[in-house]
């Protein structure tokens, strides 16, 4: 019989303590290698849409804030649109690259992201997903990047009928997955372990 | 827009993840693992456009010494200290398909084994001359390189006697969310791979030995550096039939 043949993926490794040299090199103060640290800057004065900030911490098993630790986002842009070569559905605004990056804090663990509240996506099967930002987690001691969600909690009805969270068995758990809102700016607090456990996904 | 392959985009789910040839979250032999590790079983899913979708990074962002380790830091006229290596090699998916475009990340310890970050003690000199970082994006074909010196090993705070093999940390952004990876690259006939809590992780020695690079007498340069080789397999996706996209991929 013939083999299927397919490769294996390369297995992850911790990103380490140092990640920050390697993603953020100014952010550690080596600086003039790059102009400036990718994914800094999320939008300029030509984006559309609402603008807000997201902000929160990385917790571990004692509730310590991670203090070295890179967290990632990926969202729409404010018509819902992804700028992305594999988005088929239109052109995103141009002026929102729809990516972000950022180191959280070596004082206090605090990581912060100025962008614009993403438009609703569709599900595999048409449903509409609610409006949410993807994250991508890593740090020193996190063996393979942690993939979660923000979802937004004014959005309830959109929430309740997201076909992602209707998948969370434990629905206690569903509210790991919603920031709190005080204005324009949404606290997304994560937890690796404890009592609330952030919902991790495997996508 | 040239930055762009005219290759059809792939829009396809990714393959699920084979956890299993991948270290687990909680690996106590690695201490840190221990409380920042989730303990509730991840919640699987088949990728949504969410994480199919994903940003491009051009070549015009990368500047003339962004991969050469040897230089992107150094005083004119000046090099980092150490043995100068050149590491290339592709990046594939699991179809063996080549990803282009892809942006890669690396950072390293200097040849004694010194980060240049404030939170280092190991006793080693900083070399002047070295930052420690680059990147570069893969051409058509999925291939990257870059030159840089050896890193050396050094001990950590693990085990009471624990020390990391010479490695390179890889990051690497592909064409989708879900396919970012961020691994470690070692060198082959380092003995010191096999008594590493971090390398201890992955549970198969045949995934071990996938981080291992083999020295590429092939395309070492005379009188310059020698090479090795470590290619990167990425996620790879379904090619399936979406209602807006009968034709395919």
């Amino acid at each position: 019989m013939q083999e299927l043949g397919y490769l294996k993926e390369t297995p992850s490794q911790t990103a380490g303590p140092y990640v920050h040299i390697g993603l953020t090199p100014d952010f550690c103060d080596i600086g003039g290698v790059y102009a400036q640290d990718l994914g800094s800057a999320m939008v300029n004065e030509k984006t559309l849409g609402e603008r807000i900030t997201v902000t929160g911490h990385i917790y571990d098993g004692t509730g310590a804030p991670v203090r070295d630790a890179v967290v990632e986002i990926w969202q729409a842009d404010s018509a819902g649109l992804y700028n992305s070569p594999s988005e088929m559905r239109g052109a995103a605004d141009p002026n929102f690259a729809g990516w972000g990056r950022c180191p959280t804090s070596a004082e206090d663990g605090v990581y912060r992201f100025e962008t614009v509240k993403p438009g609703c996506v569709p599900f595999k099967d048409g449903r509409t997903m609610a409006p949410h930002i993807s994250f991508w987690i890593v740090a020193r001691g996190i063996n393979i990047g942690l993939h979660t969600r923000m979802y937004f909690p004014e959005e309830a009805d959109a929430n309740n009928a997201d076909p992602l969270l209707a998948r969370i068995e434990h629905g206690e758990r569903i509210a790991t997955m919603i920031a709190t809102r005080d204005g324009a700016t949404y606290t997304f607090e994560i937890r690796l372990q404890g009592e609330k456990e952030t919902v991790f996904l495997d996508i | 827009m040239s930055d762009i392959s005219n290759r059809k985009p792939e829009t396809g789910a990714f393959f699920a993840r084979d956890r299993a040839w991948h270290p687990p979250a909680y690996a106590p032999g690695y201490k840190t693992s221990v409380l920042r590790s989730p303990q509730r079983a991840l919640l699987s899913l088949d990728s949504t456009i969410s994480e199919i979708t994903g940003p491009v990074f051009g070549h015009s962002m990368i500047g003339e010494l962004d991969n050469d380790l040897i230089h992107n830091f150094a005083r004119p006229g000046e090099s980092a200290i150490g043995e100068r290596i050149i590491v290339h090699g592709r990046v594939l998916d699991e179809r063996g398909r080549p990803v282009s475009g892809a942006l890669v990340e690396f950072w390293q310890a200097n040849a004694g084994g010194r980060y240049r970050h404030k939170k280092e003690t190991y006793l080693a000199a900083i070399d002047p001359n070295f930052g420690g970082c680059g990147r570069c994006i893969t051409d058509e074909y999925g291939q990257y390189s870059f030159r840089t010196i050896r890193p050396g090993a050094y001990p950590w705070p693990n085990g009471v006697n624990d020390w990391r093999p010479a490695h390179i940390h890889f990051s690497i952004f592909g064409h989708g969310f879900a396919q970012r990876l961020i691994t470690q690259m070692y060198f082959d006939g380092d003995p010191m791979i096999w008594k590493c809590p971090i390398v201890g992780t992955i549970p198969d020695k045949a995934a071990i030995e996938q981080l291992i690079a083999p020295l590429d007498w092939g395309n070492t340069i005379p009188m310059d550096a020698r090479a090795y080789k470590f290619d990167i397999v990425l996620r790879g996706r379904r090619s399936i039939l979406f209602e807006n996209r009968l034709e395919g991929n």
